[in-house]
């Protein structure tokens, strides 16, 4: 019997569970008897030396275990937590110990100075109002570039002038010679300013530790377990293997989960202290103060063009806070990630990318959605822009003439860039197109009257985007037969709200023939999945996919010899189909769960097949995949507020081929609402002079709300497929997030073109806007 | 939360008795404002009033010219009351626009006038109608209640047990929502009717406040027109990364503006 015809777009299997509550995240999890409570005495200042920690008064609160110290850790030999990042030796990148207590010093706001450990929450609460630090204020420098100045106050005595990096890829000379003798030269300076991942899951973490096996065990709320679990490692000067970490269902993470942090160590280090387990639960304000800020990256950016408007050279200097420390994987962003997707969808025969790395008094700076590809398209697409403007072009006709593929025609690719990435393909000159006609670009100006006439400006702006989705190279995938008839799928990719209990099981259901309500996905944890480089830089079906690919081709190839066995047949006669081998003409067939439960009996199996039918696969491949697509934002301002409203946002989009295409439409609109958070609204904002955080809470770091987005239009072609995995699929997780900030302040500046505001930087708040507005009108 | 004591009281007599009897008890309503700084041990108080089970409290009524609103009435109530919206509608629509839905069906009118936080909506239609908060023990003119930020003309003890909102002719709203919070950034309310041409300014101030100069220009001339040249001096206005004196300053032009376009 013929299956049905497998369904497209099958809602989220997961669904069920998370609307009706059934999900089971971190707090959720039962507390085991005898847990500690963790609260974290953390730091008041930017920066600052500890003269003393008096503990006595807390250590003998009720219910309280112990108050550890960085004295304490010290004692213990615990070592930093690592920097996971690698840059070329010549960019000297400087890993100042971050040791998960502070010793001596602190140099952000909610540095984490001591632990409580209490029998409950609110005595190690309590406990910690009792702890009192003395602490001798010091000088705080929060903007990267102030930090890099002479004369700023110094972090760390092993990074002198708080220079973290000096990262450089690229022909300098070359770009030097060809911006000198070019006709054209457009220099901006554009930011990407420091904003919060804000997922609705605070981080947390539930750890224990048998004496008996020497083994510790993390439930923690994270996103890349197995790196996680390196780094841990690292910390105790232990094997990996002695940790076991597991992640629930995680509400959000966004690159912000992915690191080690101190809280993590601290937890599993209290539990192995003390004999018992350890819960932490952060609360929403420490995940402002003291989790991880993301991009915080400042662009010098010149574009050289030759008299046509040919593009000739781009430079892009990046100036990047990096917080008071490296987190795992803050100085990537805008160097190796960056690079990759330097120059955007544009051929740009010569580049160099820079960037300097300053430490500032203020939370470390993580890797979130995107990840240095929206600060460089970010940097090309502004410059774009800005040189049509100069140039008297249209920015299109200016796209067209530099779009990879223009030159020769239709073809292209792969293109090579300035800066060595080999771009397999894209859509890029059919995406600009779509969107320029979807956009109705040639109404426009009757809709723009129409606003004139109610007193607003309206803008429309459209800008390509290049993504180089990966992430770590690597992955890995097992497919296992459980007794009861399910199939499991081990992948060491990790979804926390993503869908793959969904897209993987597709993958697996059109492969096996199976029902995709036969699958179950096995992630995130340690034990269960051998390999695994987690969520992020949208790597999963790409790498993950391809990973499970071959386990089923390995699952398959082993099946076949036993159906052959089975039925008396050669392997290669066999056809597979439905989940059926089948001896073609003959009616003879054995259906794949059969099979699974044959394989279980040793006795039954021909000479020299291993029992079981399960297989695993190690995908090796450090290939990118490369989704583009060009974006259109329209806008109307209300020049007496400065208010923005966004009217309509369409993305024309090139994600390869498509397992899910509701699951896709579903990234692309949370990556969308980050992006225009960013565009418009999210802003982590600190005291120049204190180093205080201003935005402790959403009180006061603006979100986006559903009520402040259009309806999303996306417009998906599957024309392009790459080659880069077997399922032709490329990441779709991260563009909207890379995309959206340079359509929409297109959008804004051409909204406000007409009064002669040229520059306008990130987020376009009314504020922000209404000071253009004034400006441009010499008020 | 740090710990304290829990009453709940039957009547305004017995809410006052208690409140009297302990200067640190704090009354609870709506608790929009008391639960976050109870959450971050902000606020330390012995006991907590909870005014929900009195009964005198509620009721939205119209009693002749003017519209009679109990302490406890919810913002939604007062939102979609038949009585304010026949009377007053811009009192209704302002009400509509508190916070959220989750807001709007727990916060109370009297608890947001009783708080007068500087950025909450309900204080500036109650400077801006010229209504009066009736307490326990007395009447109070809105000219007279609120007296700096986060304080009121209340003692120790008085509970406000309702407000009386005169009919105007004409009443209007418009106010700038700071990006963040939601909260008013700068607003403008007001109203032509028995207590005169009144304006009042709520979100850019420490307190709300009258713009005596715009009530002038539109009794003469009841027109937004008649106040967008008018401005509205920085000094002392309130200042934050959302919103500078400055930016607010300009803002209270634009809302009186559409708050007399609003009004109609």
């Amino acid at each position: 019997m013929a299956q049905p015809p497998p369904q497209r777009s099958p809602r989220r299997r997961e669904d069920a569970r998370f609307l009706a509550g059934r999900a089971r995240f971190l707090a959720d999890a039962e507390v085991p008897p005898g847990c500690l409570h963790a609260h974290l005495v953390r730091s008041p200042h930017a920066h600052a030396r500890i003269r003393d920690i008096a503990a006595g008064a807390a250590r003998a609160a009720p219910g309280v275990a112990a108050v550890l110290t960085g004295a304490d850790l010290a004692a213990d030999g615990l070592a930093p937590l690592p920097c996971a990042v690698a840059l070329p030796e010549a960019a000297r990148l400087v890993v100042p110990p971050r040791h998960a207590l502070a010793r001596d010093r602190v140099r952000h706001v909610g540095e984490p100075v001591a632990v409580v450990l209490a029998d409950s929450p609110a005595a190690a609460r309590d406990a910690a109002e009792r702890v009192a630090v003395a602490y001798e204020p010091l000088p705080a420098v929060v903007d990267a570039r102030a930090a890099l100045a002479p004369g700023a106050p110094p972090l760390h005595e092993e990074a002198p002038g708080n220079l973290a990096f000096a990262f450089e890829k690229g022909d300098r000379a070359a770009t030097e010679a060809a911006i000198a003798a070019a006709a054209h030269v457009v220099a901006l300076e554009v930011a990407n300013q420091r904003v919060h991942a804000a997922p609705l899951e605070p981080r947390g973490a539930l750890a224990c530790f048998d004496a008996a096996s020497g083994r510790f065990r993390l439930l923690l709320s994270g996103q890349g377990l197995h790196a996680i679990r390196a780094q841990l490692a690292a910390v105790f000067g232990l094997p990996e293997e002695r940790f076991h970490l597991v992640a629930p269902d995680v509400g959000g993470g966004f690159g912000l989960k992915n690191p080690l942090f101190p809280e993590y160590v601290l937890a599993l280090w209290a539990a192995r202290r003390l004999g018992r387990p350890v819960r932490w639960l952060a609360e929403p304000s420490e995940e402002f103060a003291a989790a991880v800020h993301a991009r915080d990256a400042h662009a010098a950016v010149r574009l050289a063009l030759d008299a046509e408007g040919r593009f000739l050279a781009l430079e892009v200097a990046f100036t990047a806070g990096m917080g008071a420390y490296l987190s795992a994987g803050g100085p990537g962003s805008t160097t190796n990630a960056a690079a990759a997707a330097f120059g955007g969808v544009y051929a740009i025969p010569t580049g160099v990318l820079r960037a300097r790395g300053a430490f500032t008094n203020t939370a470390p700076i993580e890797a979130y959605r995107g990840a240095g590809k929206p600060e460089i398209n970010y940097a090309i697409e502004r410059a774009v822009e800005e040189a049509a403007r100069r140039l008297g072009m249209d920015p299109l006709a200016l796209r067209r003439r530099n779009m990879i593929g223009a030159a020769a025609g239709a073809g292209g690719f792969p293109h090579r860039t300035a800066l060595g990435t080999t771009v397999d393909g894209g859509r890029f000159a059919a995406n600009l197109e779509a969107a320029e006609r979807r956009a109705d670009r040639a109404g426009f100006a009757a809709r723009r009257a129409d606003s004139a006439r109610r007193g607003r400006l309206r803008g429309l702006g459209l800008a390509c985007f290049l993504e180089t989705a990966r992430g770590a190279p690597n992955e890995w995938a097992a497919v296992r037969f459980a007794p009861d008839g399910g199939v499991e799928l081990a992948v060491g990719t990790q979804s926390n709200g993503q869908g793959h209990e969904t897209s993987f099981a597709q993958v697996a259901a059109d492969r096996l023939g199976l029902p995709v309500e036969a699958f179950r996905l096995v992630q995130a944890d340690t034990d269960a999945v051998r390999y695994g480089n987690g969520h992020g830089g949208a790597r999963s079906l790409h790498l993950g996919g391809a990973a499970l690919v071959e386990a089923i081709g390995a699952v398959l190839a082993k099946a076949r010899v036993l159906a052959a066995h089975l039925l008396q047949a050669d392997p290669a006669e066999l056809a597979f189909a439905a989940g059926r081998f089948v001896v073609p003409g003959s009616g003879r067939e054995v259906a794949l769960r059969a099979l699974a439960r044959a394989a279980a009996d040793p006795a039954g199996l021909p000479d020299g097949l291993a029992p079981g039918l399960a297989a695993e696969a190690m995908h090796r491949s450090d290939r990118v995949t490369f989704p583009n697509g060009c974006h259109a934002a329209e806008v109307e301002v209300d020049p007496e507020t400065g208010v923005v409203t966004l009217l309509r946002y369409l993305a024309v989009d090139d994600y390869g081929r498509l397992v899910n295409p509701l699951l896709v439409r579903g990234q692309v609109q949370g990556g969308l609402a980050q992006g225009i958070g960013q565009a418009l609204c999210e802003a982590i904002a600190y005291e120049a002079e204190s180093g205080q955080l201003l935005t402790g809470s959403p009180l006061d770091y603006a979100l986006p709300r559903a009520a402040d987005l259009p309806p999303f239009e996306v417009v998906l072609d599957e024309g392009a497929p790459t080659a880069a995995n077997p399922l032709g699929v490329k990441g779709c997780g991260q563009a909207g997030a890379i995309a959206a900030p340079p359509t929409v302040m297109a959008a804004v500046l051409d909204a406000l073109a007409p009064l002669g505001v040229t520059r306008l930087d990130m987020p376009a708040t009314p504020e922000r806007v209404w000071r253009a507005i004034r400006a441009a009108r010499g008020g | 939360m740090y710990e304290f004591a829990y009453h709940k009281p039957s009547s305004v007599a017995d809410a006052v008795k208690l409140l009297s009897a302990d200067p640190e008890a704090r009354p609870i309503a709506g608790g929009h404002t008391l639960l976050p700084a109870l959450k971050h041990r902000l606020a330390r108080p012995t006991a907590l009033v909870d005014l929900s089970g009195i009964a005198e409290l509620r009721g939205i009524r119209r009693e002749g010219d003017k519209v009679v609103i109990g302490a406890l009435a919810r913002h939604a109530e007062v939102a979609n009351s038949d009585a304010v919206k026949g009377a007053i509608p811009a009192l209704a629509r302002l009400a509509g626009t508190i916070g959220d839905v989750q807001v709007r069906n727990r916060g109370t009118l009297g608890g947001s006038v009783a708080n007068n936080d500087p950025a909450a909506d309900y204080p500036a239609a109650v400077l801006g109608l010229g209504a009066t908060v009736v307490t326990d023990r007395r009447r109070i003119a809105a000219d007279d209640f609120f007296t700096g930020m986060f304080s009121t003309a209340l003692e120790p003890g008085e509970l406000l047990v309702a407000i009386e909102f005169p009919i105007p002719e004409k009443a209007g709203y418009a106010k700038m929502k700071n990006p963040a919070s939601r909260y008013v950034m700068t607003g403008a309310f007001v109203s032509r009717g028995p207590q005169g041409v009144r304006v009042a300014i709520n979100g850019a101030g420490p307190c709300v406040f009258r713009q005596r100069e715009m009530e002038a220009a539109l009794a003469a001339n009841w027109s937004p027109d008649a106040v967008a040249n008018i401005r509205q001096s920085p000094d002392g206005l309130n200042s934050d990364i959302h919103g500078s004196a400055e930016y607010r300053a300009h803002l209270v032009t634009v809302m009186a503006k559409r708050a007399v376009a609003d009004a109609g």
